[in-house]
């Protein structure tokens, strides 16, 4: 029967969030197509996980780091002997590699980056942000297997509360040319802005790099992630995986606190499909205004610091 | 060392998007294009090797005869061949452009191939890895350092708040970062030098390729929309810092439910 297969990613023996979100929208699919949800990992410790996301079969092939070339034949293998309607991979930064390079090799069609997914009349139909959000793109994708990426925290993560999914065990015997030699994670301890629920920005009106500690204060004690304006990136104010935007990520967390942002249309394209959003600007014709939720026309300088105090004060109780 | 980077023409990032009469493309009237950002670093990281090196920097770009314009801009900034194949792209899906770009990428030698990250629009990031795929080529995406030599490269590629490490032999194909170089600006004299080079036309099936491997899509366009326009919400005046911190507690903690 056709279904739906899953490319799962695991972290610290948990399926990653965006692995979770993934199946969640595929069992949907599966139960509208009539089919299967089954899911492909590197560690069947997540087995009862993925059984909890409606995942019938866990595809389990015991890879160490991920590689482009080895992923992809592993796949390959779970496609031909599954024969899925659809294959969903989280857009992270493996999802993203991979998903090409498989449809490629299957000669099949991949949207990336889907905010919307559903099965209808035989084929699976997806929305996706165009021109970084300042458009809408709804694609119809034709031909078996239909190959998407999900947007982090485009499709909330609800468990259905199945029996842990069947273990399969997968033997590939691909190798890849390109090795990985080390993995560096060089500002430990901070989030990454593709996968947050919460992002703190902020723009020129930081006045100097140094200024980003008011940002930093204010995300920690939140637990949100650093975001950052073009303008403040090319200053070399911060590194540039910070940036949101047009030219960097484009972000739709659950809440997004942009201060001393005026709101350039690159940044709006990035960030207005943010869920909630706060903007703190003295200038009360700042563009960022017409998308904030909750505007404070007002000193970031001093109000940040009397906000991150509440929110330590709030997070304490 | 000969690299190809393959280009893509995109609208200003500071462009307004207008939707077409048909209502599944964008209205490009009046609209001004530009080289892809990230594609702009992709071709500065391969001139740094041919001056490294010496060899041949080709870029190729598929598109309507606008692209040309692209080409030049490149061929001013250094590269010394280009080559444009005729078509209208925006009626292919990506792995009809990449069939496209990986037959003509064989007609010139190379030991790298150098995509942007993504073609600022479209924002698929798809091309370079099916590209990768269709010549059997190691891929490293999202590159932010490259050092290329005995045959081989070593690159760092950036993942969710971390950075890995990749070697691989050549030929490759690389997808470029912002942060991996700061592109230059054409030199008077590299436009000056960049109009005595011919651009290479080609057709798709020039290439051995037939209309139904480039445009037999298996992505479609069902319609294209413009997001919903906000209006702005509520304002405050944050003249007094306590209270507009006690303000947005109340709306993270009561709307967003973030707290």
């Amino acid at each position: 029967m056709p279904g739906v297969l899953v490319f799962c990613e695991v972290q610290d023996g948990k399926l990653k969030k965006t692995s979770r979100e993934a199946l969640t929208i595929g069992n949907k699919l599966a139960q509208a197509a009539g089919g299967d949800l089954v899911a492909f990992a590197t560690d069947s410790s997540v087995a009862a996980e993925a059984g909890r996301y409606g995942a019938k079969k866990l595809y389990v092939a015991k890879l160490d780091s991920y590689s482009t070339e080895i992923f992809t034949a592993a796949m390959q293998q779970v496609v031909n002997d599954v024969k899925p309607s659809v294959v969903l991979l989280g857009g992270t930064s493996n999802g993203r590699d991979l998903a090409p390079r498989l449809a490629a090799r299957l000669d099949v069609g991949v949207a990336s980056d889907v905010d919307r997914l559903e099965w209808t009349d035989g084929k699976v139909r997806a929305r996706r942000p165009v021109y970084s959000g300042k458009a809408f793109a709804t694609v119809d994708i034709v031909g078996t297997p239909a190959i998407a990426t999900t947007r982090p925290n485009a499709f909330p993560a609800v468990e259905v509360g199945g029996a842990a999914a069947e273990v399969v065990e997968v033997n590939v015997t691909a190798e890849s040319k390109a090795k990985l030699i080390d993995t560096k994670v060089p500002e430990a301890g901070e989030l990454s802005i593709a996968e947050a629920d919460i992002i703190v920005s902020g723009g020129r009106g930081l006045k100097e790099g140094q200024n980003f500690s008011y940002i930093r204060d204010l995300a920690h004690a939140i637990g949100g992630a650093v975001g950052a304006s073009r303008a403040t990136v090319d200053a070399g104010w911060i590194d540039h995986q910070h940036q949101v935007g047009q030219t960097g990520r484009v972000v739709s967390p659950n809440l997004y606190i942009a201060a001393g942002v005026s709101g350039a249309i690159q940044h709006l394209a990035g960030m207005s499909s943010s869920k909630h959003i706060i903007a703190i600007n003295k200038d009360p014709e700042a563009p960022i205004f017409r998308v904030a939720d909750l505007g404070i026309v007002g000193d970031l300088f001093t109000i940040l610091p009397a906000l991150t105090e509440e929110v330590k004060k709030a997070k304490a109780h | 060392m000969n690299s190809v980077v393959c280009i893509s023409q995109v609208p200003d990032t500071e462009s307004r998007i207008r939707i077409a009469a048909d209502g599944r493309r964008i209205d490009e009237a009046g609209l001004k294009f530009i080289v892809s950002p990230y594609d702009e670093v992709a071709l500065e990281e391969a001139i740094r090797q041919k001056e490294k090196s010496a060899g041949d920097v080709t870029v190729i770009s598929f598109g309507p005869e606008r692209v040309q314009q692209a080409l030049r801009e490149c061929l001013a900034r250094g590269a010394t061949k280009a080559i444009h194949v005729k078509g209208e792209s925006s009626d292919a899906d990506s792995l009809g452009i990449a069939k496209v770009l990986a037959a003509a990428i064989k007609t010139t030698p190379h030991d790298l191939v150098f995509f942007g990250k993504q073609g600022v629009g479209s924002d698929n990031s798809l091309v370079g890895p099916m590209v990768a795929e269709l010549l059997g080529y190691p891929q490293v995406n999202v590159v932010t350092h490259l050092e290329v030599g005995d045959g081989r490269l070593t690159a760092h590629r950036e993942i969710e708040a971390a950075e890995e490490t990749i070697e691989a032999p050549l030929p490759a194909v690389i997808t470029a970062q912002k942060g991996l170089n700061e592109p230059r600006y054409a030199s008077l004299k590299g436009i000056m030098a960049a109009k005595k080079i011919a651009i290479d036309t080609k057709s798709v099936t020039d290439l051995g390729l037939s209309d139904g491997d480039v445009f037999n899509q298996r992505v479609t366009i069902a319609s294209l929309e413009l997001p919903a326009e906000k209006t702005g919400g509520r304002k405050f005046d944050g003249a007094d810092p306590a209270a507009a911190a006690q303000e947005i507690i109340k709306y993270i903690r009561d709307e967003a439910k973030a707290l």
